[in-house]
């Protein structure tokens, strides 16, 4: 029993370290879809947490500070859409100064709560208690955010493939010309989806500072704004296959938590580095199939459109 | 929609060279509003910020220092974007640099020779291209995003830094702080004005600038990478080889970023640290656009980004401002590049506010 319920721990830990990664890769997921690169999660993500925390640490309020942090992530993402939807400027510099932006911003919004720690009624893990199945040990641990991403998943999956306006998102994303003269409108639907996307790296952003650690860190987000960058090309921009890539992910980080807990020596450091290493490791794994990311990257992705 | 945005017959030398002036003009403008948005009279946080930093010699040493390592890695990226390659992880190849260095220079405490030095740049500039050499073969080999590859070597770097001056690199008389020994002398830069911390980094940032000057301006090597970053079609019918450039394109910003690592060991820091650099690599991205990819222009971008640096210590000081202020100020000046970058081949057409749509064509003056 008592191993089953340490893999049950392992599994929630798991799932909840890949949550941001999946929030925010699935909002890339979407950006991209509609042709737009925007490198600029890690920024978004960034100004999310900051927000998320001070807004909640501020009110009380953890709900309050995660609508803040999707909000402001969106509000970041209309500062990109301008720029490169409107202004036509470079998809992939504008992404850079986004995040270089972003860590600015968020260090300082954050920089009044460095040390402040929230108050927040936990996910109810009640491991040993024999009366509760497996199952629902499981599904007790997890963050309330965690079902909202699965709910979301779901939805963004069935908003891409089955229905109408996906299809027009699609559609845009891969001949935006065509979409225009039919009458679509390019930019309209091109600023909806990049919104979307700084939204979602904005709650990704509010659950590591709100849920996860639950502190303000400056540059907490350590990089996982650019590995949900890295997910959506694995992925092959499928959402199905983020969310694995994502669980992948999840997993090498709390594996690399209990490796520096079962003390064997390694410096601490080296542990902190697999997530990195792994993504290079996957990333050359994936890209090295040519045939397969050309046959897969929306046609117009990084491409302005002038109507 | 008050303005239509119409292309130009050809492009604008004018806006080309007026634009960085232009966004550096918003960006202030931006952050003096700022600042009277956060409470302080704009103009007397204007003055704290862009001119009490440098009013004096002392203030002007300090930006040449801090103007140093961001014109290295700047020059060095503006090489590799030239070329189309997106080289993000100076900052990463900088910490390499700083590494080989700096190690270098620790194993070498016995000596004192004049070539100590050189040494240590030699050693610096190749672990920054060993490092940038990574992405370069990851990318040709595999095609594996130099973007990412990059950036997660950049991380890689700095954790293996913070491995070495928490372990086998950390003074034994250093009171337990995570730092190497003090660099000897002969490791050290030496200083340059009495009375100031400048020193040799500066004069080697700029030999190295205008040595960029005379390979862009009269290799074929540079003049094959600007084909090949403008047209790829037209490199490969050139017979240009693509590897090759990534190559360099990735190698040169390497090897600038690896010396800038030194600059900042040898130089200002004096020993192995866990933070060597507070997002050097990172601006020198925006000093390389500011700066039009053209040595002259990074000079005086990388300067500009310098003062971004110093004016915000001097407002955290004075004004109590956060110091991360700088990041907010480096963020919003490249976006009024990339934004006034729209009027190099368009122009806005004032429509007034009777427009409803692009159909109406006004009919001339008939």
């Amino acid at each position: 029993m008592a191993e089953i319920n340490f893999i049950v721990i392992l599994l929630i830990a798991t799932v909840t370290a890949a949550t941001p990664l999946m929030l925010a890769s699935l909002g890339e997921l979407v950006a991209e879809r509609s042709g737009v690169l925007n490198l600029g999660v890690e920024g978004m993500m960034l100004v999310g947490a900051s927000v998320a925390f001070a807004v909640a640490a501020s009110s009380g309020s953890l709900l309050l500070g995660t609508v803040c942090g999707a909000l402001a992530g969106a509000l970041m993402s209309l500062v990109f859409a301008f720029l490169t939807l409107s202004c036509m400027a470079n998809q992939v510099a504008t992404g850079l100064a986004l995040t270089i932006f972003g860590i600015g911003v968020s260090a300082y919004i954050g920089s009044g709560f460095t040390g402040v720690s929230l108050e927040v009624s936990g996910p109810l893990v009640v491991p040993f208690i024999s009366d509760v199945t497996i199952l629902g040990t499981f599904l007790l641990g997890l963050e309330p955010l965690t079902y909202v991403t699965i709910v979301l998943f779901f939805c963004v999956r069935w908003f891409l493939y089955k229905s109408r306006p996906g299809l027009m998102l699609r559609a845009v994303g891969d001949v935006p010309d065509a979409a225009h003269a039919i009458g679509f409108s390019v930019l309209g639907v091109r600023y909806l989806a990049v919104m979307f996307g700084g939204a979602m790296a904005g709650v990704a952003g509010a659950f590591l500072s709100v849920y996860y650690t639950p502190v303000w860190v400056e540059n907490m987000t350590a990089g996982r704004g650019w590995i949900a960058v890295a997910l959506v090309v694995f992925a092959a921009w499928n959402p199905t296959r983020i969310m694995f890539g994502a669980l992948l992910f999840g997993g090498v980080t709390i594996l690399q938590f209990h490796i520096q807990s079962a003390n064997l020596g390694i410096p601490t450091q080296f542990l902190t580095m697999l997530p990195y290493a792994a993504t290079i490791a996957v990333l050359v794994i994936i890209s090295s199939d040519r045939a397969r990311i050309l046959l897969n990257t929306p046609a117009s992705l990084a491409v302005p459109f002038r109507p | 929609m008050l303005f239509r945005i119409e292309p130009r017959a050809e492009t604008s030398r004018f806006m080309k060279h007026a634009a960085p002036l232009l966004s550096a003009l918003l960006a202030m403008a931006a952050g003096s509003l700022l600042f009277l948005f956060i409470g302080h009279d704009p103009a007397y946080a204007f003055y704290v910020f862009f001119i009490v930093p440098v009013s004096d010699l002392y203030g002007i040493g300090e930006l040449c220092l801090k103007t140093s390592p961001i014109l290295l890695c700047a020059i060095g990226l503006a090489i590799g974007f030239r070329a189309n390659v997106w080289n993000i992880g100076a900052e990463g190849q900088l910490i390499a640099g700083a590494i080989c260095g700096g190690g270098l220079a620790l194993q070498l405490q016995a000596f004192d020779g004049i070539w100590v030095l050189p040494a240590m740049f030699v050693a610096g500039a190749l672990g920054g291209m060993a490092w940038a050499a990574v992405a370069a073969f990851l990318r040709i080999r595999f095609n594996a995003n130099e973007i990412l590859v990059t950036l997660m070597l950049t991380y890689i770097a700095g954790l293996f830094l913070s491995y070495l001056v928490y372990g086998p690199w950390r003074s034994p008389t250093g009171f337990n702080w995570p730092e190497s020994t003090a660099l000897h002398e002969a490791a050290r830069l030496p200083r340059l004005l009495a009375g100031t911390h400048l020193n040799l980094g500066f004069p080697i940032a700029l030999v190295v600038a205008c040595a960029a000057w005379l390979f862009i301006r009269h290799s074929y090597l540079a003049y094959q990478m600007e084909v090949g970053g403008k047209a790829i079609k037209a490199a490969r019918y050139a017979g240009f080889g693509r590897h090759r450039m990534i190559w360099m394109g990735l190698l040169i910003g390497g090897a600038c970023a690896g010396l800038a690592g030194v600059v900042e060991v040898a130089g200002t820091i004096g020993k192995l640290r866990e933070v060597v650099s507070p997002g050097y690599g990172f601006a020198a991205i925006i000093v390389a656009y500011i700066g039009r990819l053209n040595p002259l222009g990074i000079v005086l971008a990388s300067l500009l980004m310098a003062l971004f640096y110093i004016g915000g210590e001097q407002a955290k000081v004075t004004l109590g401002v956060p110091s991360a202020i700088t990041g907010i100020f480096q963020g919003t000046l490249l976006f009024f590049l990339l934004m006034s970058d729209l009027l190099i081949s368009y122009k806005l057409k004032w429509t007034g506010f009777s427009t409803a749509s692009g159909l109406s064509e006004p009919h001339g003056n008939g």
